[in-house]
């Protein structure tokens, strides 16, 4: 079975199209993110004690909360957590450093609901100083990654293509950034090394097709740039569906089937692989053929 | 078959026989169940245990704390080794409390990180982890001096009272100061004390109030003066961890005014033990008996025999537990006990401290991860059949899309799976990287990505046999033109994957491991090992039409 050969799309001429569809995307979700007072930061960078608590039946915020209240917890957040059997509980470590945070909170709950008793998940405990460590190296982290990256693409290819592969990827993890904003999910160590990974596959797919324009310049010498890089993106288009497709697929299952832990790292993963593949094409190419238009046009001035 | 053609055979044999091996014995240990494992030698088991993949505290559930030790105060010739000491201690605790594989080890300047897998009592731990348990045997000041001392709390007490204008020392009524009143204005704090067996007890519900007060008097210049420790005060306050009854339906709790300086501390302690029967009193109360060190013993041995009479306080970390007066003189040898408002557990903790040693700087928890083992079991199974899914989806696509050749496909992605297991069962780093499940993602991403070699290599191949080249002429440029774009493709995702094993901790580093050994891996078979299965098949079949 073969699909999507010999096709003659013109990608290169939707690209103003595409253009505008990334600085919404982005725009939607610098909106969300202002309008939410930046973004959602889960405990591992804001600090604070997270329990989970699976419940025999089904159980409300509400129940939870004032227990929670009646032991002196004040401002927890209560939210259900795959199911309404079970429920994640977000404090500040204040009360927790003084507490047996888990012990107490646990036997509170068997008291109050005697006929609905509650086991104990998780905890996770992250004091104000660690938070702010984790977030200047997650920051780091992916600095690191982008700068790593643009020297092995400047040295492999030309700078232009590193610029373009580096716009494709701070455009991949803004996007992806703005749907977890939209969609209420904080961020979490898990979810950073998740946009890691999106960074390191976008550029997978980046390269897949700057390899091709670079063999399809020499074989295809004398024709014009953009026609190069439109034929470069169609020979290498079942290619980058396939993979896509693949990854997806096991991504998805991820996604479905692996737990709520897991969730929102597949989440980020599943988001930054569609913008990823959409990226390569519509994103990083096309920053090229503009970079190069606008050089020969600058050489034609001259 | 030309001489490169069998050294490239034997090398593809070679590391596949090598994974299968070494991932043989982790499908073995964790296809076993609890009984099996009970049935098997326990040396067996344990070279079982050994050569197979390490669970992540994620998934097999258990505890991460990170401690930071604060070694300001220490004087410099302690702070030197204050971290090895503290590591020591811990492990000491641990060991007798009873955990299969801890891990302690020192992070950075000031931290250290404790991994306790598979943990049922995760509190307990805590406690038992961080506790500095300081152990101290503290004469009791006489009664005579516990009285100057209420004497000038009452005073310093006076002077912020009136100062604040809380209080005037003048009658508010305009009639004159009743004798009750005048020493209620002039007493503060000690007009609430009663005085039982010769020391001061103040009513339970009266101590929140009375430790309010003394924050706010400066105890250090209200104290009798140290008369040799110049600026130094010579007593101490301390509260009694017991309520006591008298036979009322009103607790009390004794108030001490202890010397500054103990007599001993924990350090003299050699053995501690739980015991009944500790307590005349109260005999199933359970409590510790400890036997002193022979300087200890010497020591205490000269204290009460010149202190006959006296009161001396056995005093944990700042409550005083019990406080019997000195009938005779202890000779050494003798053991002495601490007994007091513990539970069996609390006790037996409290020995194991004790036993263990004391820790040489308070610590405090500053990160704690702790997952319950339901939680690491759900992980485990749901993560396996979010695997196992995936794959399936994998393996059918692959085989409509690419035929024949995506069984080729295939065989790689299950010998990539077997190659990434098998190196982090083998690897001889210590601790060895575990599966945790971001780590276990990484797995299900990498059997994603595993195929892209394929499928770039398989594409080439595709159009080359279009421009209507031969079967092994179209194998052997397809191979050679996706090499590089492979090589380049991956060497980014490596680095993003680098970052992650530099900067991540736990389970985030859990997936940098598994993401870099299955790129590494898929270049290994996609580049090398299918490649060697289309040559063989080319040259012994001659095939003239490829199932692509």
């Amino acid at each position: 079975m073969e699909f999507l050969v010999g096709t003659k799309f013109n990608f290169l001429g939707h690209r103003r199209a595409a253009f505008f569809l990334s600085a919404a995307l982005i725009l939607i979700g610098v909106v969300s993110v202002v309008v939410q007072g930046g973004l959602k930061l889960g405990i591992d960078f804001a600090g604070g004690v997270l329990l989970q608590v699976r419940f025999e039946n089904p159980v409300s915020a509400e129940d939870i909360r004032s227990t929670l209240e009646a032991i002196g917890v004040e401002e927890a957040e209560i939210q259900h957590f795959g199911g309404d059997r079970e429920a994640i509980i977000r404090m500040s470590a204040d009360w927790a450093k003084q507490h047996d945070a888990a012990g107490e909170v646990l036997t509170a709950l068997n008291e109050s609901m005697p006929d609905n008793p509650a086991e104990f998940m998780r905890e996770e405990l992250v004091g104000p100083k660690v938070g702010q460590e984790l977030r200047g190296k997650a920051a780091m982290a992916i600095l690191y990654a982008l700068i790593g990256i643009l020297i092995y693409i400047s040295i492999r290819f030309e700078f232009k293509f590193a610029v373009g592969a580096v716009a494709a990827l701070v455009h991949d993890v803004a996007i992806t950034l703005g749907f977890f904003s939209l969609t209420g999910r904080g961020l979490t160590l898990p979810v950073i090394a998740a946009l890691l990974t999106i960074v390191g596959y976008s550029l997978n797919d980046t390269i897949v097709i700057y390899d091709r324009i670079r063999e399809d310049r020499r074989k295809l010498y004398g024709k014009s740039f953009v026609d190069i890089v439109n034929t470069s993106l169609n020979e290498s288009l079942s290619r980058t569906i396939v993979t896509s497709v693949t990854t997806l697929l096991v991504v998805l299952c991820l996604f479905i089937f692996g737990g709520e832990v897991i969730k929102d790292f597949a989440f980020a993963l599943m988001v930054g692989i569609v913008v990823g593949t959409y990226s390569s094409v519509y994103v990083a190419s096309p920053l090229v053929v503009e970079w190069q238009i606008a050089a020969e046009a600058k050489k034609h001035r001259k | 078959m030309t001489s490169n053609m069998r050294w490239r055979v034997i090398l593809v044999l070679l590391v596949l026989v090598l994974a299968v091996w070494r991932s043989s014995y982790t499908f073995r240990f964790l296809s076993m169940d609890e009984t099996a494992k009970e049935q098997m030698a326990a040396e067996q088991l344990e070279d079982l245990k050994a050569n197979s993949l390490s669970l992540g505290l994620d998934l097999q559930g258990g505890m991460h704390i990170v401690l930071e030790v604060d070694k300001e105060g220490l004087p410099a010739d302690e702070a030197v080794d204050a971290m090895e000491r503290a590591v020591e201690v811990i492990t000491n605790r641990i060991d007798q409390f009873g955990v299969a594989e801890p891990s302690i080890q020192i992070e950075g300047e000031n931290r250290i990180i404790v991994q306790l897998p598979g943990l049922k009592d995760e509190q307990r731990a805590k406690r038992l982890i961080g506790r500095t348990a300081l152990l101290e045997f503290i004469a009791v000041a006489p009664p005579a001096e516990t009285d100057i001392v209420l004497r000038s709390i009452d005073r310093a007490l006076v002077e912020v009272l009136v100062a604040s204008g809380e209080m005037s020392l003048e009658s508010e009524t305009g009639l004159p100061l009743t004798e009750s009143e005048q020493l209620e204005k002039e007493h503060p704090f000690s007009i609430r004390a009663r005085y039982l067996q010769q020391l001061p007890f103040f009513l339970e519900k009266d101590v929140a109030w009375a430790k309010e007060q003394l924050e706010r008097i400066d105890l250090d210049t209200v104290l009798p003066a140290h008369p040799t420790d110049l600026g130094m005060p010579r007593y101490r306050i301390a509260w009694a961890q017991d309520v006591r009854h008298f036979g009322t339906e009103e607790g009390y709790l004794a108030f001490y005014v202890l010397e500054r300086e103990a007599i001993l501390t924990g350090s003299s302690i050699v053995s501690a033990d739980v015991r009944p029967g500790l307590d005349q009193d109260n005999p199933n109360a359970p409590g510790v008996s400890m036997r002193l060190s022979r300087s200890g013993g010497r020591t205490f041995a000269s204290h009460t025999g010149s202190h006959i009479g006296e009161y001396l306080a056995v005093v944990l970390d700042g409550s005083v537990y019990k406080a019997p007066v000195i009938k005779s003189r202890i000779p050494s040898g003798t053991p002495t006990s601490i007994t007091g408002g513990f539970t069996d557990e609390e006790a037996k903790d409290l020995a194991i401290i004790l036993r263990a040693g004391k820790l040489p700087a308070p610590m405090t928890v500053i990160e704690e991860r702790t997952v319950g083992p339901s939680l690491g079991r759900d992980s485990i199974t749901l993560g396996l059949r979010a695997m196992a899914i995936g794959f399936l989806l994998v393996v059918i696509f692959m085989l409509i899309y690419y035929k024949a050749s995506g069984v080729v496909a295939v065989a790689a992605l299950v010998a990539n799976i077997l190659i990434v297991i098998g190196i982090m069962a083998t690897l001889p780093v210590n601790p060895r990287p575990a599966l945790t499940l971001p780590g276990l993602a990484g797995l299900i991403l990498t059997i994603g990505m595993a195929v892209d070699a394929n499928v770039l290599i398989f594409e080439r191949i595709r159009e080359e046999l279009r421009n209507q080249k031969t079967v092994r002429a179209a194998i052997r440029d397809g191979y050679e033109r996706a090499f590089m774009t492979i090589m380049d493709a991956n060497v980014t995702t490596l680095i993003a994957a680098a970052v992650l094993l530099r900067f991540g901790s736990g389970p985030v580093k859990g997936f940098g491991v598994t993401l870099s050994l299955g790129i590494l891996a898929s270049m290994f078979t996609a580049i090398v090992a299918t490649r060697v299965v289309f040559d063989l098949i080319t040259v012994k079949w001659n095939v003239k039409k490829l199932s692509i």
